[in-house]
């Protein structure tokens, strides 16, 4: 199982480096939230998967998931939707104003830099 | 801390009330606040000469980085005091002659004086340090001050140029010697000269001794002007002339000689230190007097002729290291004496002539000798100090120059002793170059104050200096003559320094005027006699001076190469920071999958093991391959909607994924997050562009390569971490403790907001500033609202 879900954060990093190296502005931003669900995946994946109960002591096991990786997941989750959010709302107003969605056209030129 | 130490510190002290002086007394000119620290210090070095007399050095530690072999040790031999009386004696006189050259009421004086304390300092510090480290801080310090000094007329152009050129060419050779200091470091395991100097004989045969003798000779050359760094001196003349006569003659260029003399007794071994001494000191020698004919302005001439002067210097440095390499060492040891004597007699003479020079320009307005001519009534005390200097320069008696210059020659001829072939042509070029010497030293004079008078090209009505400007060049400028006459009466400043330089023998020195009738004395007569018909003849031999096209020179060179560098960089910074944030991301990613991927085969770290794993369940498969193939999908959809779409699957499928891998938190909270993230995708649907933007063809497969590579890259970290455990997990610790210490259940809410609160904390203050941000791209409008035009 491990080595699946490691191959599967793998393709999500690989579509993820895609998304964020194109240069419309919204497959950036989906880019970082495909990107933050590898992360999330494999972080979960590194601290060993289905090694006993839920991490809730009432459940009376024997074994626990590990709960660390799973609280600082929790943190990576609600993070990533901030920043999901901000480069959203960015993404929305830069082309209300700007009018483009292509990031090779926001550069700026020599003159204002 | 010793009295010694704080003679070189006083004045930074001082420089650091300058400004203070400056600001609350105005009525009087701050120098004569300044001039009485020099005086001080010249009074309080002369002491020490009786107990150099003696051979007695004088050394004082005060601990500084000890533990890195770094210590302010100052020691005060022979040769330290040479320098430190001229820096102390010629700064006397270059302070008051500047009260009067520098106007209070219009020039920074404030700054002049701060800058000109600084160079006094530091190069007291070179002259006096025994630490070459401690050496190395000061020398830069004075490429500094020399700068700040040169650029003092900011506002002109050619000031920031001549200032930012010496600063390149001095502090390029200053980090060259850096690197040589470091080497001896290697090679001795010490920073101080005097220990580096009882190792000597161990070290001649390291194989880094010549990489170190090569840097050390760089520095030198460089802040010495030698053929081909000379470049930077003549430029240097933008500076106000009182500095010019301080540093650019008298002694921050003579701190290459310094070195060069400071270190012999290390380097002097090797054949290459004397060969290539002799070879650079010979030809700049050359090349600075040929080449100040040609000039027009005279600092300019000036300038040149001190370049050729320090070429002189440094050949006879270098002729004298033969003694250590031929048989009969008297043969050569005069030249180390001439050389010493020399530098002394230079900095008078050509101190001196340089205030001519500041007062010829401050009475006229020009230095051109185009337009001056005539001047020899209108300043007669001017007239009479220049004809000394410039006959002394010129060797002619009974100055001071004609005893220096005599000595040369013999020191010259001598060095027909040495066994190899080409040896004649150092006296031979050592007499054209004297040929040069004077006459420039007759134009300079001749044209000045000689000739037709042309008032109406000058800018003022000149008129002879005030008595206080003429001070300081009287008093060199009687130096001159009293040297000449008496030369006996520098030996006990004169044989200590020689015996530091060449500290195997004994030196014996007496100079005197008349040494009958010997190949020098025919010499000089022929130096004399050619130079006089040359210089007559002037305008016909003009041909020969504009033999080297300027397009060789060394300045369009210069100049060239910073124009490139220049533009090199500013194409490759344009090149490499091009504002586009796929250039920015491609450069990490790359350099994280190179690096990365290379350093675990480099390293062969890379481990496969596939025990201990959970089982898979179908259900998972299907799962796991939605999240596959819509992550893949997303990669080639154009439309927004089905890319939202697409998104939220992958997020709704590893909330699944989690609800199977035991953890409900993280599946309810990235339900919850999901939705909302979706809706706002959603909600912001209507104002998102129809089509997404495409990439060109080849721009595609380049990303496509650097995304195969960063999945790769995970892929192989992942599985490596997995299969090696290097520690222990800490979580046993939480779920042991959860209930007894925080007396919570839920393990993950526990570590959140009890064990970690404060992440949690600041987490929650990111969200918080997001949400800020957030609102302030919704409703703030520049522009009162209004769109802003689409060019």
């Amino acid at each position: 199982m491990e080595i699946l879900m490691i191959f599967i954060a793998g393709i999500l990093f690989m579509s993820a480096t895609y998304l964020m190296l194109s240069r419309s502005v919204v497959r950036i931003i989906l880019g970082t939230t495909v990107l933050s669900h590898g992360v999330h995946l494999l972080l979960l994946t590194m601290g060993g998967l289905k090694r006993g109960a839920p991490p809730l002591v009432g459940e009376e096991a024997s074994a626990y998931t590990d709960p660390l990786p799973q609280a600082l997941i929790l943190t990576a989750i609600v993070i990533a939707f901030g920043v999901t959010a901000l480069f959203l709302v960015l993404g929305y107003r830069s082309y209300k104003e700007l009018g483009t969605d292509n990031m090779e056209k926001l550069r700026g030129n020599d003159g204002n830099d | 801390m010793s009295l010694l130490h704080l003679a070189i510190i006083a004045p930074f002290i001082i420089a650091v009330f300058v400004p203070l002086i400056y600001k609350h007394i105005k009525s009087v000119h701050t120098g004569w606040f300044i001039l009485p620290l020099p005086i001080l210090l010249f009074a309080y070095f002369s002491s020490y000469i009786s107990k150099t007399a003696n051979k007695q050095v004088t050394m004082e530690s005060f601990s500084w980085i000890s533990s890195l072999g770094i210590d302010f040790t100052v020691k005060v031999d022979g040769l330290g005091l040479l320098f430190a009386l001229l820096i102390t004696g010629i700064g006397s006189l270059v302070i008051l002659y500047s009260i009067y050259y520098l106007s209070k009421q219009r020039e920074k004086l404030n700054t002049f004086y701060v800058y000109l304390l600084l160079f006094m300092g530091a190069m007291l510090g070179v002259v006096l340090s025994d630490n070459l480290i401690v050496l190395y801080a000061f020398w830069e310090l004075t490429s500094f001050s020399s700068f700040l000094l040169i650029g003092y007329w900011y506002n002109r152009e050619k000031s920031r140029y001549g200032a930012q050129k010496s600063m390149i060419i001095t502090v390029l050779g200053g980090l060259a010697m850096l690197g040589g200091i470091i080497l001896l470091y290697n090679m001795t395991g010490t920073f101080s000269i005097t220990e580096i100097v009882a190792q000597a004989d161990t070290i001649i045969n390291h194989p880094l001794f010549v990489a170190a003798l090569l840097c050390i000779l760089l520095g030198a050359f460089t802040k010495s002007a030698q053929f081909p760094f000379h470049i930077w001196l003549p430029d240097a003349m933008e500076a106000p002339t009182p500095v010019s006569a301080y540093l650019h003659s008298a002694t921050m260029v003579k701190a290459g000689i310094y070195l060069v003399a400071r270190m012999s007794p290390v380097f002097a071994e090797h054949t290459l230190w004397m060969g290539l001494i002799i070879a650079f000191g010979l030809f700049t020698l050359f090349w600075g007097s040929f080449s100040a004919v040609k000039q027009t302005d005279l600092k300019s001439i000036l300038a040149f002729s001190t370049v050729s002067q320090l070429g002189l210097i440094m050949s006879l440095l270098g002729v004298g290291a033969a003694a250590l390499h031929f048989d009969h060492p008297e043969y050569f040891m005069v030249a180390t004496t001439a050389a010493i004597f020399h530098l002394m007699n230079h900095a008078t003479f050509k101190g001196s002539l340089f205030m001519v020079v500041g007062i010829v320009d401050h009475e006229t307005g020009t230095r051109d000798i185009r337009k001056l001519g005539g001047l020899m009534n209108l300043m007669p005390i001017t007239f009479t100090i220049a004809i000394i200097g410039t006959f002394a320069m010129a060797g002619l008696p009974p100055f001071n120059g004609f005893l220096s210059k005599e000595m040369f020659f013999t020191g010259m001829i001598n060095a027909l002793h040495m066994d190899f072939d080409w040896s004649i042509i150092i006296p031979v070029i050592a007499w054209i170059a004297s040929v040069f010497t004077f006459i420039y030293s007759m134009i300079l004079v001749f044209k000045t104050f000689t000739g037709k008078y042309q008032p109406e090209k000058l800018e003022k009505k000149p008129h002879e200096a005030p008595i206080g400007m003429l001070i300081s060049p009287i008093i060199l400028a009687s130096l001159v003559i009293v040297i000449g006459i008496f030369p006996n009466i520098v030996k006990p400043i004169l044989v200590p320094a020689i015996e530091t330089i060449m500290p195997m023998y004994e030196f014996d020195v007496h100079i005197s005027m008349w040494h009958g009738f010997n190949t020098e004395l025919f010499m000089t007569i022929g130096v004399i006699v050619v130079g006089v018909l040359m210089y007559l003849g002037l305008n016909k031999w003009r041909g020969i001076y504009g033999i080297f096209p300027e397009k060789l020179a060394l300045n369009r060179f210069y100049d060239g190469l910073l124009d490139s560098m220049h533009k090199g960089s500013y194409s490759l910074n344009r090149n490499v920071m091009s504002g586009s944030i796929n250039h920015y991301l491609s450069y990490m990613f790359i350099f994280m999958v190179v690096l990365i991927i290379g350093s675990l085969f480099g390293q062969n770290a890379f481990t496969f093991s596939t025990d201990n794993l959970a089982p898979i369940e179908f259900y998972e498969v299907i799962l796991t391959l939605i999240v596959a193939v819509s992550s893949i999908a997303l990669l080639f959809v154009k439309s927004r909607i089905v890319s939202i779409l697409l998104t939220g699957t992958i997020g709704y499928m590893v909330s699944l994924l989690f609800i199977v891998f035991r953890a409900p938190d993280l599946a309810l909270t990235q339900l919850v997050i999901e939705t909302i993230s979706v809706s706002l995708f959603l909600l912001c649907f209507y104002h998102l562009p129809k089509k997404l933007t495409d990439d060109p063809m080849p721009v595609k497969v380049r990303n496509a390569v650097i995304s195969v590579g960063v999945g790769l890259f995970v892929i192989l970290v992942g599985l490596t971490a997995h299969s090696t455990k290097l520690f222990d997990s800490i979580s046993q610790y939480y779920i042991e403790n959860t209930y007894s210490e925080a007396a919570g259940k839920n393990m993950v809410n526990v570590i959140l907001v009890d064990f970690r609160g404060f992440d949690t904390m600041f987490e929650i203050a990111v969200l918080g500033i997001a949400a800020l941000a957030i609102f302030g791209l919704i409703k703030l409008r520049r522009n009162g609202g209004k769109k802003i035009e689409n060019k």
